[in-house]
């Protein structure tokens, strides 16, 4: 299959569709919406079903064979929010705020970026041909990348607050941020990870036996999981379609850095993974995380603690440049560096 | 009826908040309050209540020294860097004591 049959075939599944769907609706200004709290109960069960099915599956694992790969996650996890900061820093000369609130959200990781691409493998490979302990690398990708973003942005704004202090000869004013203590907090129980955390306990203490009752329900290969997906997919089209006009906002080079940051990031991650000894299935999927932007986690997170920061950048870049390039172009790309990287024949 | 002048408090602030602010008037002092979700816009950039919440408005009864606290707490940490708004009117109460 050449490159462009395989974006021609992905452009062409209901997810897709569906997405795109949402985007005209928004275009059109049709008064469609899907209700918020059933956005929620969307998430709520793709999430719980992901940390699920990956508990499941590891609770058949070796744990040697995930140590190499999680040691590259949480690589990938520390070099995505510094070169994303970096970049939109010294080269597009966003303030600090703006760049490590940006950085956030492209140093975390987007768990339907990460269904699609399973799903795009799936077709193409078959259902064996991602490792199973991915659910696990994608909790481990999940918190580092925001962490070390917030931390660059905060420090930096403390140390440029100093300097202005002192240039003015006023004693240093402590504005209450929230505590380190509550950022943490904050993160390690946002919805996200508590959702995939304790599916994947449970998923590890039910085994295949006890998952087999709930599977229909709750199965990636299922047709609800699938029916679910389209539909959060439809309300993603909804809400990017909604932030297209706030792209005039952005100007040209978060546009261009919502394209470039994910293909440089996903050929780090589809590298490393098969440097991890991971095959071309996983790496796909390990490309695709690394050169996703969060949209869950991340924007409570950053908003709690770098106000200054303004949302229409990182939610802009995140979902109406960043979650629709990969959804198209992306994963079939990293799909394509994953093979010739493992040297994998075409399918 | 016999009733009491007391000041009501009121603050409108991103969902976000709502953990710090009940925090910071539980702190003030305050015996208790009403929140509710609300939504609307204000001066700042469109909200983006897709994925960050909706708005919340908390009211409190309670003594004119504790709201001022509160108020004071709100102009110090929290008007410049969220999208907050808090605004104090007065109003008659009966059964002073289970406000102050």
């Amino acid at each position: 299959m050449t490159l462009l049959q395989m974006f021609q075939s992905n452009i062409c599944s209901p997810m897709v569709l569906a997405f795109a769907f949402g985007v005209v609706c928004r275009l059109i200004k049709s008064e469609m919406a899907i209700p918020r709290d059933l956005y929620t109960s969307l998430s709520i069960y793709l999430l719980f079903a992901l940390g699920l099915k990956g508990g499941v599956e590891l609770s058949h694992s070796q744990w040697q064979e995930l140590l190499l790969p999680a040691v590259v996650t949480i690589t990938l996890g520390c070099i995505t929010p510094i070169s994303s900061f970096l970049t939109l820093r010294y080269l597009g000369r966003f303030s600090i705020a703006d760049a490590a609130g940006i950085a956030a959200h492209y140093g975390s990781v987007s768990a339907v970026t990460f269904i699609a691409a399973e799903k795009f493998v799936f077709a193409n490979l078959g259902e064996k041909s991602v490792a199973p302990f991915m659910p696990t690398l994608l909790t481990l990708l999940e918190i580092p990348g925001i962490q070390i973003a917030l931390a660059i942005g905060v420090l930096g704004l403390a140390k440029s607050k100093r300097v202005k202090d002192q240039a003015a000869g006023s004693p240093l004013h402590d504005a209450s941020s929230p505590s380190l203590g509550a950022v943490w907090h904050e993160l390690l129980t946002a919805r996200s990870m508590v959702l995939l955390v304790g599916g994947m306990v449970i998923g590890v203490i039910i085994g295949y036996e006890g998952y087999a009752p709930v599977k229909p329900f709750f199965d990636k290969g299922e047709w609800m999981f699938k029916g679910a997906l389209t539909l959060f997919l439809l309300e993603m089209g909804l809400v990017a379609g909604s932030r297209l006009s706030d792209l005039k906002h952005t100007g040209a080079f978060l546009i261009a850095f919502g394209i470039a940051a994910p293909i440089v990031h996903g050929a780090v991650g589809v590298y490393l993974g098969s440097l991890a000894g991971l095959d071309a299935g996983s790496c796909t999927v390990l490309g695709t995380m690394a050169a996703s932007a969060s949209y869950i986690a991340a924007p409570p997170a950053v908003r709690m603690t770098l106000p200054e920061a303004n949302p229409t950048f990182y939610l802009t870049a995140a979902l109406a440049i960043t979650f629709p390039f990969n959804l198209l172009v992306g994963i079939p790309l990293y799909f394509r560096m994953a093979l010739a990287i493992t040297g994998l024949e075409t399918p | 009826m016999n009733t009491h002048t007391l000041t009501l408090l009121t603050i409108v602030a991103e969902t976000l908040l709502k953990d710090r602010l009940i925090h910071e008037i539980r702190q003030a002092g305050a015996n208790g309050f009403t929140l509710t979700e609300v939504s609307g816009e204000g001066s700042r950039q469109r909200r983006v209540s897709e994925i960050l919440g909706d708005n919340i408005k908390i009211e409190i009864i309670t003594k004119p020294e504790t709201a001022d606290k509160i108020l004071t707490v709100l102009q110090q940490d929290f008007f410049s860097r969220y999208a907050v708004v808090g605004y104090l009117s007065e109003v008659q109460v009966v059964r002073e004591d289970k406000y102050t």
